[in-house]
């Protein structure tokens, strides 16, 4: 049985109420036009507390990636402002973006690497999160010898390792196939229960997105702004058959419906 | 959530990966899995039928162009083209020629190595400098390429009188004509990183030298190798090209390829020309293998044995 009460850092809890704790990240009036004119945003504002979980969709070229890019400080807001702990946050990239020469351990370890975490420190940090994600066994392995489903769990690690406070995800499983996907949904879930972190996620699958957020924004095409904005009462822990019931086709209806008016 | 459940789904994620892996163990030929390391192929005698044969064809037509073809296809003298068992008595039995050609043989191999090292330490500097900014990449690279084109023959009484007509040239055109493989393929897999993996660097806030140590270089490993390998064959080349132009000091094969040559010593010469072929393919197999010391573990080529 794996024990995670080795690894009291990783988790936050989801005791204190979310609602009283000020927001992790907040997005104000932000814009971005590029340098070659093209307008991605108009002012957009909202914003992430702590146990929150963000689902942002909309059609492909809104400007959902540019909103990750923008909090992570990859890129410059032509207007409006952005605030959040760039020293706590997590991004998850649409490829799993392994290092092909490092083993699983050494790349869960590369960001503390970078931070300059000590290598016993990191070391430690990095067997907690593997374990925590499930890929106990294959430290030794080289990406080329995992599957989709399992590098984007190490890509998962490699971030966990910060203990972020909040996490960006962009499209992550947009590659893999239905099942592995249902699963690493069902997953993360269990993460972000346990860790507790504050959750901006992107994706195209408005059931990815019901299925996991505690609210789901819709954006309108190019230049994107949020033009839905719905909240997803549905309790964690959350079952997977939870994709089944009424009130979630429902949910996911009224999402879609949102989303077309944004594609008219 | 409790400690026992969190455990719980911990075992059930364990259990899913070890379904995941099973399934594509199922999909994937045995033996697929991690080449390199933990793939021990064996070779079978088909292996070996393909290069006998073909090395068979090869001795066979020498032997045929010395009896019968250039005599009844070209109208030209057999001496012309020696037999091979007559080239072999000749440069490598007869024990005072052996120790001439061997001699020849390590000299040639001195001048090249050395000349490719200095390549490789000049090349990659000029590469890594390049990979640091688009406009020292836009100035250097007119003179690489037309440095490739220039023809050595006619540098050679500027070298001559520059550097003298001995070993120093000789490792100078070494340099020369191996160092553009070197820093075209270089500069190719520096600048080839994935934009998110300089993402997750930039992320991190991580400076020049980290960028370059950690992921720049690891990741261009593969086609560094690859220009390396090509890079050790013009050394090869440079050393006995060298040596014809810059007789004075030792005698590499390049030498003793024009002696033989001046004085009509056919079955010498082929003998030289044997231990030249020979070095390249020596060159190119160690390569080859540095190659897979060094990336072999975690590079995936298209090829999955060789």
């Amino acid at each position: 049985m794996t024990e995670i009460s080795d690894s009291p850092s990783l988790v936050h809890g989801h005791s204190e109420d979310q609602s009283t704790r000020p927001p992790a990240l907040v997005f104000d009036r932000i814009e971005m036009t590029f340098p070659d004119g093209t307008r991605a945003l108009q002012p957009t504002s909202f914003s992430v507390r702590p146990g929150e979980f963000t689902t942002v969709v909309g059609p492909s070229g809104c400007g959902k990636s540019t909103l990750l890019k923008l909090a992570s400080g990859l890129l410059n807001a032509t207007g409006g402002t952005v605030t959040v702990d760039r020293d706590s946050l997590g991004y998850v990239f649409q490829d799993a973006t392994l290092l092909q020469w490092r083993t699983v351990q050494k790349n869960v370890e590369l960001l503390a690497e970078l931070s300059g975490v000590s290598r016993t420190e990191r070391r430690r940090r990095a067997t907690d999160t593997i374990n925590l994600v499930g890929l106990q066994g294959f430290e030794g392995k080289y990406p080329k010898q995992l599957s989709g489903g399992m590098k984007m769990r190490c890509s998962l690690a490699r971030s966990l390792v910060m203990e972020p406070e909040v996490f960006l995800f962009d499209e992550p499983f947009g590659a893999l196939d239905e099942i592995t996907r249902e699963r690493l949904n069902d997953e993360l879930l269990g993460l972000f229960q346990r860790v507790g972190f504050a959750a901006l996620f992107i994706t195209h699958s408005i059931y990815e997105a019901v299925f996991l957020s505690t609210r789901v924004l819709v954006m309108g095409p190019r230049p994107g702004t949020i033009i839905g904005d719905f909240a997803i009462p549905f309790p964690y822990p959350r079952s997977p058959d939870l994709r089944f019931e009424a009130e979630f086709a429902e949910l996911s209806g009224q999402v879609s419906h949102a989303l077309r008016g944004a594609h008219a | 959530m409790s400690i026992a459940a969190s455990g719980l789904q911990g075992e059930a994620m364990q259990s899913a990966i070890n379904r995941e892996d099973q399934r594509r163990a199922e999909d994937t030929p045995p033996g697929d899995i991690g080449s390199g390391t933990d793939k021990v192929r064996t070779r079978t005698i088909s292996d070996y039928i393909g290069p006998v044969i073909t090395f068979g064809i090869f001795v066979g037509l020498w032997y045929f162009m010395h009896y019968w073809g250039l005599e009844h296809i070209f109208d030209k003298k057999p001496f012309l083209i020696t037999e091979p068992h007559r080239v072999i008595r000749e440069s490598f039995i007869d024990a005072g020629q052996r120790s001439v050609m061997l001699n020849g043989l390590w000299v040639t191999t001195k001048v090249s190595l050395i000349g490719l090292a200095i390549a490789i330490a000049i090349g990659m500097g000029l590469a890594i400098a390049m990979a640091q900014a688009r406009w020292l990449e836009r100035s250097l690279w007119p003179y690489l390429v037309a440095l490739q084109a220039i023809p050595i023959l006619a540098l050679v009484p500027v070298i001559g009188s520059i550097f003298g007509f001995e070993v120093p040239s000789r490792v100078l055109v070494c340099v020369i004509i191996s160092v553009f493989p070197i820093v075209a393929n270089t500069l190719f897999g520096l600048l080839s990183v994935e934009r998110g993996q300089h993402d997750l660097f930039t992320l991190r806030g991580a400076n020049r030298w980290t960028r370059l140590v950690k992921l720049q270089l690891p990741a261009a490993m593969p086609t560094i190798f690859a220009g390396f390998r090509i890079a050790a064959g013009l050394s090869v080349i440079g050393a006995i090209v060298g040596e014809i132009f810059f007789k004075r000091g030792e005698k590499g094969l390049g030498i003793l390829l024009d002696t033989f040559r001046s004085r009509l010593n056919n079955p010498e010469m082929y003998g030289a020309l044997i231990l030249c072929a020979l070095l390249g393919i020596a060159v190119f197999v160690i390569f080859g293998m540095l190659s897979r010391l060094a990336v072999g573990r975690w590079y995936e080529t298209t090829r999955k044995t060789g």
